[in-house]
């Protein structure tokens, strides 16, 4: 239980997505210009790892790994399926995104309407498959692990694209050099937070 | 016969002047405009994501600029051969095969050759199939265009996105760490002897970003029509 809340705070924390690793960029920068829409998507993305990084992990562990596939018979223990893993990923999250969409759509048409505009973009999010890379890269051991690693980053990328977006929208009344407007500032705010963030770097639990 | 020699000279003579040459002006502006004032990472705002992972020391980001670059600008000639074949309706599945193969070869090969690049770019290598600047340049050009027209478009923006890679790693090594390519220029200087000390931040995250902001002041002071209205 202690590790699973270590590895919770971890991951929103310490290696957040977007602070650390960069992942998810383009809609960060994109959709960030508001607090409500950002809040929309941030969700968005949460809701779509705890779903596609369990299940890749399944596959990951029933399927790809090396050995998976040995309780098909004997034969199989030395079978390494893991090179398919990009495709196999990327493939199970643009199902996965189409079918959350879907069944979004039939049962909760309110829930689809604040979600819905992001749910295909979801599907190219680079902190979406980073997020079940960094899963079989790190070796998580059971499936408690996972899904709070899952998460956490969801949630971690929620507060960085909702305060950002809260900046932005204040920022809307100071004075900034004209070349540097927009884009630009948008960079060099990020980066002083993600130094902010840094001092939480070594909190263990 | 020398007439029919002849015509079917002239014949070819023809062809060959409808035929546009390989590097025409039109051509080459297709490599050169992404590179200089069509930028897919400062200007287009694409692909930011591994831009700035990779970027502590120069060899990983050479590498992972020329893994960009073959993989767009193969993808792109695949995808513009097929383009007629494919239904409108499922080409984002079928793009997104065409990507995940070449990256998967681009990632076997890196584990092959240069395993401990590959190590350092780790997860990086695979996110290049979410890389925005790919699927932005198949959506945008190889749909509607001829496959050496599209794969020429590859090159430039393969190329327009090293560029950046290797500016921002460039004084992020040299600053972080005092090397270029693990030769060790500051020591080589005398520069420690008189007191000089290598920055720590500039190996962190947060610096990518905030050099990238910088790039960005830069070109766009140089260049007024790319500043944002309020």
């Amino acid at each position: 239980m202690e590790n699973i809340l270590n590895i919770f705070i971890k991951s929103v924390f310490i290696d957040n997505m977007i602070f650390a690793y960069f992942l998810g960029m383009c809609s960060y920068l994109a959709v960030s210009k508001t607090v409500k829409t950002s809040v929309g998507l941030g969700i968005a993305v949460t809701f779509v790892l705890v779903i596609t990084v369990p299940v890749n992990y399944l596959i990951d562990t029933y399927i790809l790994k090396k050995g998976a596939l040995v309780w098909l018979g004997k034969g199989f223990a030395e079978v390494d399926l893991s090179f398919l893993s990009f495709m196999i990923f990327i493939a199970v999250i643009a199902a996965i995104v189409q079918i959350v969409e879907m069944v979004v759509e039939k049962f909760s048409p309110s829930l689809y309407n604040s979600l819905g505009i992001f749910l295909p973009l979801i599907a190219v999010n680079c902190a979406i498959l980073g997020a079940s890379l960094f899963m079989q890269e790190r070796e998580y051991n059971n499936m408690g692990e996972v899904i709070s690693f899952a998460f956490g980053s969801g949630i971690g990328w929620l507060l960085a694209i909702v305060s950002l977006a809260a900046i932005r929208e204040k920022m809307r009344y100071s004075n900034v050099p004209a070349p540097l407007r927009g884009l630009g500032i948008t960079f060099i705010l990020t980066g002083l937070m993600a130094i902010a963030f840094m001092g939480l770097m070594g909190i263990k639990l | 016969m020398l007439i029919t020699l002849r015509k079917t000279l002239n014949n070819m003579d023809t062809k060959i002047k409808v035929k546009e040459p390989l590097f025409s002006a039109k051509n080459m502006k297709l490599i050169t405009s992404p590179i200089g004032k069509n930028n897919p990472v400062i200007i287009q705002v694409l692909g930011i994501c591994s831009a700035l992972a990779v970027t502590v020391k120069l060899k990983p980001a050479l590498v992972m600029a020329l893994s960009v670059t073959i993989v767009v600008s193969v993808s792109n000639l695949i995808i513009s051969s097929m383009r007629s074949y494919i239904p409108e309706r499922i080409r984002i599945i079928v793009q997104l095969v065409v990507i995940a193969t070449l990256v998967i070869i681009v990632d076997q090969i890196l584990k092959a050759y240069a395993f401990d690049v590959s190590k350092q770019l780790s997860v990086f290598v695979g996110l290049i199939i979410t890389n925005c600047i790919i699927m932005g340049r198949l959506e945008a050009f190889a749909l509607y265009n001829k496959p050496w027209q599209s794969f020429l478009d590859g090159l430039g923006n393969g190329a327009g996105y090293g560029l950046i890679l290797i500016i921002v790693s460039f004084f992020r090594e040299l600053f972080g760490s005092g090397t270029i390519l693990g030769y060790p220029v500051i020591r080589k200087l005398g520069l420690y002897s008189i007191g000089y000390e290598n920055n720590g931040l500039m190996i962190l995250p947060p610096m990518a970003l905030i050099i990238l902001g910088l790039l960005i002041w830069l070109q766009r002071s140089r260049n007024k029509s790319l500043i944002e209205q309020k």
